[in-house]
C-alpha cells in the first residue's frame, strides 16, 4: 500500500496541462480528485511516473445553464454537484446519483470529471451521463472536441481520450420539465462500488411513456446505455408486461464480472431489479 | 435535617467522589485518543531508524528455485536484504508457534500460502523499502495447492509441510497424514453413540464458521532497537501479551530475558490479531541486532488481512439427540479445522481446539462427544480467537444453530426448546458433559426478561401473518426472528489446565500508594481499547477508598509491569481484575494496622467506611486512606515496615461463565437478498458490573463485529489459493450506516469465585451475536424448507437461496 515514486506537476492552465501530458507521454496521468487513481497507485496496479494535478487550473469548476444545456466543469466536486440548486432544479438525478457515491469526505475531493474520465466501470456518473445523453468536451493541444458519453467508453479504463487530452467540461441537455427520474444503486456498504445500478429518465404524457433513457453501472467493462430497453418502454403505459420486456432487454446486454459482490448471474439480475425500482420511482415522479 | 439523613448524604457524596465500581465513569484514555494524541508504534521515531518491508509470495504453494537480491541491494537507500539463508545460521528461519508447531519466518525451500514472507528488505525509508521489494528476483516453481480442507488428508494430496513430513507425532499426539496436525477428542464416545442409536429424534448438520479476520484498525507493527554496547534489546510492538513476547524473544534469540525490554504502547484494537508472534517482529529484531540501528516494521492493510492471523474456518458436523418431547439427551460434534500452512493458533498450549468443548452451551445435556481434526492447507496461518475466548464463538455457533435445527424438526418453538433444556439455577456449579464447571447462572430469569422486552409472542404472531402475506404474493419481504442464548467460558485460566508455552495463565497487579494518597498501579494485561485505565482504577477506588481520578493505571512496559499473560479471551477482568482486588485488599489490611496505631485502638475495633477506617460506634473517630498513606511512610507502627504497596499474582480457581440472551428481528428482501436488521436486543450477564458505560460500549462493538462476521465479512480463497478481497474495499467492516441500532439490557449473577464477582464482557456480544444473526436469517427462510443456510449471509448468497427455492418467479 506504498505507491512508487512519481513526479508531481501542478499546472495552472489547461494549455500547460495538456502540453505536459503530451510531453510526458504514457508515464503521465492527470490527477483530479484522485479517488480512483491513488488507490490503484497504492497497490501499484498503476505506477505513473508523473501526476499532473488539475486542481490549480482556473475555470474547470464552471457550473452554468447555457441554452438548453447545463455545463459542468470537470473539476466540480461531487459535493458541489449535490449542493448546486441549479443542478438540483434542472437535472435532479445528478444529485440523487452523487449522494450514493462513497461518503461525504470523498465527495469533497472526488470530481465529476474524474469520475467520468477515468473509465472505471464501477464509477456511477458514466452510466448516468449516457442516460442523460451528455457529451464531453475533450481538450488537447489542437483545441476542443466533443464526444458523446455514449461513444466515450471503449473498455475498462479505456476511453476515447487521446494522448495528451483532458476531459474539461460535461454538457448535459436539460431534461424536459416534469420528467421522471431515478438512480438505484445496490451496494454492500457505504463507499462501495455498485453491485449493479440503474439510471432512468422518462417523460410521460397522459399515462403513456413518451421517452425513456436507461444507463447501467458496473455490469460490464463499460457503462451501458440500454437503448433497446428504453425503446420498449416508449409508447407503453409502463404495464407489467412491457416493464418485464424492458428489464429482460437490459439484462441481456450486461456482462458483469464475478467478484466479491457476487457472481455474474446475480449482478445481471440486480441490474434488472435496480432498473425496475428506478423506473418505478421515475414513473411516480413524472408529473405529466 | 436529622442526623441520619446527614450521614447518608455524606456517605453518598464520599462514594460518588470515588467513581468506583458500578459508576459510569468516563474513559480517561479518551482524553488523548479523541484528540489524536495517542502514541502508537508507528508514531515512534528513533534516530537512525530504518524500515523493513517484505517480499511476499504470489503463489499459494511453490518451490523456491532461487532468490536473487542483488538488484534490490543495489538500489540507493537499501541497507540489507534478509532471506532464510541469512536467518538459518542464527536458527531463526523458523520460529515456534504458540500451538507447538514451527512457522517459517522467511520461506526456505517452499512457500505455503499466498503473501508468505520470502525476504525482508531494510532501507532508509518506507518507500525505498517498498520499491526494493519489487527488485528481489525470486524464481518459483508452482506446485498443486490445497484450498479445501476436506481434501487435505486425501491419499494423493500434495504434502505441504515437508519440514515435518516424517514427524508422525505432533505437539498434540499422533498425526494421521502428513497434512494432519492433530486429533483432539473429549467426552464419552461410546455412551454418546448409544444415546444417538436409541434416540427418538436426531439432527445432523454441517455448520461452517467461515474464515474471517479480526482486522483491528491499527495493523501489526514493531520497532526493534538493539544496543550493541549494553547487549540490550528494546522492542516496541502491537502486543496483546507483552510479557509472553519477551519470553518468546528470549527463548528464540538467546538474549537473556532481563536484557529485553518489551513495550506495548497504545494499541489500536487487537481482537486476537495481536496475540501471536509474527515474522515482521522477528525480522525487525534480527535487522536491528545485525545492523545495530533501530528497525521498524509496519504491516499494511492487505498484509494484515492476508497474513497475520485469520479466525475461524471451522467445519462442524453437529448432531443432537432428543426425546420427542424435546429433551436433549446427547450431542456429538466433529470439527474439521483448517489451520492454514502452519499451526499458529493462539490457544492455551494444552488446548489445540481451544475451549471448543463449551459446545454443550447453556443446556443440561447428559452425554456428549467432541472430536476435532486440525489440518494444513495452503492458506495463511492463524486460527486466533477473534473477539472471543478460544474457539468459543465456533462452539456457541454450533450449539445455537443446532438447537434451532432441532426445534424445526420437532416442530417446537425455538425459545421454548431452549427453556426446556436450560441448566437450572439450582444446578450451579454445573458440571458439563465435556468437562467444565460452570460457576454461576440464572438462565431462565434472563430468558424471560429478554422475551418480555422484545415482545417475543407478538413477533411470532407478526411473522406468521407476514409469511401468509408472502405466500399470497403481497410482500417480497421475509421476516426472521433470531435467538441466541449463549454461555461463554472466559478468564483463562487455572494453572492446572491453562498455560502458554509452559507459562501458567495467572495475571497480576502491583499497586503502590504514594505518601500523599495517590496511586500508581501496574498490570500484566494490556488494553487495546478496552478501557483498562478507567476500569481497574474503579476497582481500586472502591477497594481502597481513593478517588479513581487519583489512580494511574499503567500497562505494557515489561520492565515496570509485573509479569502477566496479557489481554485476550476476556481474561483481564476475571484474572487481572481479581489480582487488582486481592492486591488492594493486602494494602487495606496493612492500612487497618496503621489506622489502629494512629487512632490508638485495636485493629478489631475498626470498621471500613467507604474511604476510611473508623472506630466502631464512634464514627467521628476515623482515618481516611489518604491520612493513612502519609503515616504509612512517615510514622508507621513499630515493627511494621514503611510504605503502602502490594503485588498479587492471581491464579484463578476456575474460569468465569458469562451468559446472555439475544434476539434479532430481520427483514430480508428476497429479490436482492439484502437483509435489514429491524431490532437487536442483547441482554448480558457478566456478573458484577464495574462500569456500565464501558460495558455498553463493549456490547456495541462486539455486536458490530458479530454483525459483520455473520452478514458478509470473510477471507475467501479461489481454487488457486489466491486470497480474495483482502482490502477494505471488499472486506466487510461495517460503518455506522450499516450497523443496526443496539438495545442493551442486563441481569447480574456474580461469579462466586471471583473476588468482586465479575466475569468479563468484551467478547460476549460477539460470541452471542454471530449465531443470533445467522438464526434470524435461517428463521426467515425456515417455513420454505430452505435447510441450513451457511454464513456469511451477504446479499448475493441470500439471493442464491431464493433462486434455489424458486422465489424469483
Amino acid at each position: 500500500m506504498i505507491p512508487g515514486t512519481f513526479d508531481y506537476h501542478r499546472p495552472t492552465t489547461v494549455e500547460s496541462a495538456v502540453a505536459l501530458l503530451l510531453q510526458l507521454g504514457e508515464d503521465a496521468r492527470p490527477l483530479a480528485g484522485g479517488h480512483s487513481l491513488i488507490p490503484l497507485m497504492k497497490t501499484r496496479l498503476s505506477a505513473p511516473e508523473h501526476l499532473v494535478d488539475l486542481a490549480a487550473i482556473e475555470g474547470l469548476r464552471r457550473l452554468e445553464h447555457v441554452g438548453d444545456h447545463v455545463v459542468i466543469g470537470a473539476m466540480t466536486t461531487q459535493h458541489a454537484v449535490i449542493n448546486s440548486t441549479l443542478l438540483t432544479d434542472l437535472v435532479p438525478i445528478l444529485r440523487e446519483t452523487a449522494l450514493v457515491i462513497a461518503d461525504p469526505q470523498i465527495r469533497y475531493k472526488g470530481t465529476i470529471g474524474g469520475n467520468c474520465a477515468n473509465g472505471d466501470p464501477g464509477n456511477d456518473m458514466p452510466a448516468l451521463m449516457q442516460c442523460l445523453g451528455a457529451s464531453y468536451q475533450l481538450t488537447g493541444t489542437g483545441g476542443h472536441r466533443e464526444v458523446s458519453a455514449r461513444d466515450f467508453y471503449l473498455g475498462a479504463y479505456e476511453t476515447a481520450l487521446a494522448p495528451g487530452e483532458i476531459l474539461t467540461e460535461i454538457r448535459i441537455p436539460v431534461p424536459p420539465a416534469g420528467h421522471g427520474y431515478g438512480y438505484e444503486k445496490l451496494k454492500r456498504k457505504v463507499g462501495d462500488y455498485a453491485t449493479a445500478a440503474a439510471a432512468v429518465v422518462i417523460t410521460m404524457a397522459a399515462g403513456t411513456c413518451t421517452s425513456a433513457s436507461i444507463g447501467l453501472t458496473n455490469v460490464s467493462e463499460t457503462p451501458l446505455w440500454a437503448a433497446e430497453a428504453g425503446r420498449i418502454l416508449v409508447g407503453s403505459t409502463l404495464d407489467a408486461a412491457t416493464v418485464n420486456a424492458a428489464v429482460a432487454a437490459a439484462e441481456a446486454i450486461t456482462n458483469p464480472a464475478s467478484d466479491m459482490r457476487g457472481p455474474a448471474e446475480y449482478r445481471t439480475k440486480m441490474a434488472g431489479i435496480m432498473l425496475r425500482r428506478a423506473l418505478e420511482r421515475a414513473r411516480v415522479r413524472a408529473t405529466v | 435535617m436529622n442526623e441520619q439523613v446527614k450521614i447518608d448524604i455524606d456517605r453518598a457524596e464520599r462514594t460518588e467522589k470515588l467513581q468506583g465500581m458500578g459508576c459510569k465513569r468516563k474513559r480517561v484514555e479518551d482524553i488523548r485518543f479523541t484528540q489524536g494524541k495517542g502514541s502508537y508504534v508507528d508514531d515512534l521515531k528513533l534516530p537512525g531508524m530504518l524500515f523493513g518491508d517484505f517480499v511476499r509470495s504470489p503463489h499459494a504453494h511453490a518451490r523456491i528455485v532461487s532468490i536473487d537480491t542483488s538488484r534490490a541491494k543495489a538500489l540507493p537507500g537499501v541497507i540489507a536484504v534478509l532471506t532464510a539463508a541469512d536467518l538459518k545460521p542464527l536458527g531463526l528461519h523458523y520460529m515456534p508457534t504458540l500451538a507447538g508447531d514451527v512457522q517459517a519466518v522467511l520461506a526456505e525451500h517452499k512457500v505455503l500460502f499466498q503473501n508468505q514472507e520470502v525476504a525482508f528488505v531494510i532501507a532508509e525509508d518506507r518507500y525505498i523499502a517498498s520499491d526494493a521489494t519489487e527488485l528481489v528476483d525470486v524464481v518459483y516453481e508452482a506446485l498443486p495447492c490445497i484450498v479445501d480442507p476436506f481434501k487435505s488428508m486425501l491419499p494423493d494430496a500434495p504434502i505441504l509441510r515437508e519440514d515435518i513430513q516424517d514427524k508422525m507425532v505432533g505437539a498434540h499426539g499422533p498425526r494421521k497424514h502428513p497434512n494432519h496436525i492433530f486429533e483432539w477428542q473429549i467426552g464419552d464416545r461410546q455412551a454418546t453413540d448409544d444415546v444417538f442409536a436409541n434416540a427418538d429424534v436426531t439432527i445432523k448438520e454441517m455448520l461452517v464458521d467461515h474464515r474471517t479476520h479480526p482486522s483491528p484498525l491499527e495493523t501489526c507493527q514493531s520497532l526493534a532497537s538493539f544496543d550493541k554496547v549494553k547487549g540490550e534489546l528494546t522492542l516496541w510492538g502491537t502486543f496483546q501479551a507483552p510479557h509472553v513476547i519477551r519470553t518468546v524473544v528470549s527463548l528464540i534469540s538467546g538474549l537473556p530475558e532481563h536484557k529485553i525490554h518489551v513495550i506495548a504502547p497504545d494499541i489500536g484494537g487487537g481482537f486476537g490479531n495481536k496475540v501471536g508472534a509474527y515474522a515482521g517482529y522477528v525480522c525487525s529484531v534480527v535487522g536491528s541486532i545485525v545492523l545495530g540501528v533501530p528497525v521498524k516494521w509496519v504491516e499494511d492493510r492487505m498484509e494484515n488481512l492476508s497474513t497475520t492471523s485469520f479466525a475461524r474456518d471451522y467445519h462442524m458436523t453437529t448432531e443432537l439427540a432428543a426425546t420427542k418431547e424435546g429433551k436433549i439427551i446427547g450431542m456429538r460434534v466433529h470439527v474439521l479445522a483448517d489451520h492454514g500452512a502452519f499451526d499458529a493458533c493462539a490457544d492455551p498450549s494444552k488446548w489445540p481446539a481451544g475451549f471448543m468443548n463449551i459446545c454443550t452451551g447453556s443446556y443440561d445435556i447428559p452425554v456428549a462427544y467432541l472430536a476435532v481434526d486440525g489440518v494444513y492447507t495452503n492458506k495463511a496461518p492463524g486460527g486466533v480467537a477473534y473477539r472471543c475466548s478460544f474457539r468459543v464463538t465456533e462452539a456457541v455457533f454450533a450449539i445455537e444453530r443446532a438447537i434451532e435445527v432441532l426445534a424445526q424438526k420437532l416442530g417446537m418453538d425455538a425459545a421454548e426448546l431452549r427453556i426446556k433444556n436450560f441448566i437450572k439455577a439450582e444446578q450451579f456449579p454445573y458440571h458439563s458433559a465435556l468437562g467444565w464447571e460452570y460457576d454461576s447462572g440464572d438462565y431462565h430469569t434472563a430468558m424471560k426478561k429478554a422475551m418480555d422486552a422484545i415482545g417475543y409472542t407478538s413477533l411470532r404472531a407478526e411473522q406468521a401473518e407476514k409469511r401468509e402475506a408472502f405466500k399470497r404474493g403481497e410482500t417480497r419481504e421475509l421476516m426472521g426472528v433470531g435467538i441466541s442464548f449463549f454461555t461463554e467460558i472466559v478468564g483463562a485460566g487455572p494453572a492446572k489446565n491453562c498455560d502458554i508455552l509452559g507459562i501458567a495463565m495467572f495475571d497480576s497487579a502491583e499497586i503502590r500508594i504514594h505518601p500523599t494518597g495517590s496511586v500508581i498501579a501496574r498490570m500484566g494485561t494490556k488494553s487495546q481499547g478496552q478501557g483498562h485505565e478507567t476500569t481497574y482504577a474503579q476497582i481500586i477506588a472502591t477497594e481502597l477508598g481513593i478517588p479513581a481520578d487519583d489512580i494511574m493505571i499503567e500497562e505494557g512496559n515489561t520492565d515496570t509491569a509485573p509479569y502477566g499473560l496479557g489481554t485476550y479471551g476476556s481474561r483481564s477482568t476475571p484474572v487481572a481484575g481479581a489480582a487488582t482486588a486481592v492486591a488492594a485488599r493486602k494494602i487495606k489490611a496493612k492500612a487497618q494496622m496503621i489506622a489502629a496505631h494512629m487512632l490508638e485502638v485495636h485493629e478489631g475495633d475498626l470498621e471500613w467506611d467507604i474511604d476510611r477506617f473508623r472506630v466502631k460506634g464512634l464514627p467521628e473517630k476515623f482515618k481516611t486512606m489518604k491520612e493513612i498513606a502519609w503515616s504509612a511512610y512517615n510514622a508507621p507502627p513499630p515493627n511494621l515496615e514503611p510504605g503502602l504497596e502490594a503485588v498479587n499474582y492471581y491464579e484463578p480457581p476456575n474460569m468465569t461463565y458469562p451468559f446472555g440472551a439475544y434476539f434479532c428481528v430481520m427483514d430480508i428482501d428476497v429479490d436482492t437478498g439484502v437483509a435489514k436488521t429491524r431490532r437487536f436486543y442483547a441482554l448480558d450477564d457478566c456478573g458484577t458490573r464495574i462500569n456500565p458505560m464501558i460495558i455498553e460500549g463493549q456490547v456495541h462493538g462486539g455486536l458490530t463485529e458479530a454483525f459483520a462476521c455473520a452478514m458478509g465479512q470473510e477471507i475467501r480463497y479461489d481454487e488457486m489459493g489466491n486470497v480474495m478481497g483482502a482490502s477494505f474495499m471488499d472486506f466487510f467492516l461495517p460503518t455506522a450506516v450499516e450497523t443496526p441500532k443496539w438495545e442493551t439490557d442486563f441481569t447480574v449473577t456474580p461469579s462466586p469465585h471471583h473476588p468482586i464477582g465479575a466475569k468479563g464482557v468484551g467478547e460476549s456480544p460477539h460470541v452471542g451475536g454471530v449465531p443470533c444473526f445467522s438464526n434470524a436469517v435461517n428463521d426467515a427462510y425456515a417455513f420454505l424448507d430452505a435447510g441450513h443456510i451457511q454464513m456469511p449471509h451477504d446479499a448475493w448468497r441470500l439471493w442464491k437461496v431464493g433462486e434455489r427455492l424458486g422465489l424469483h418467479g
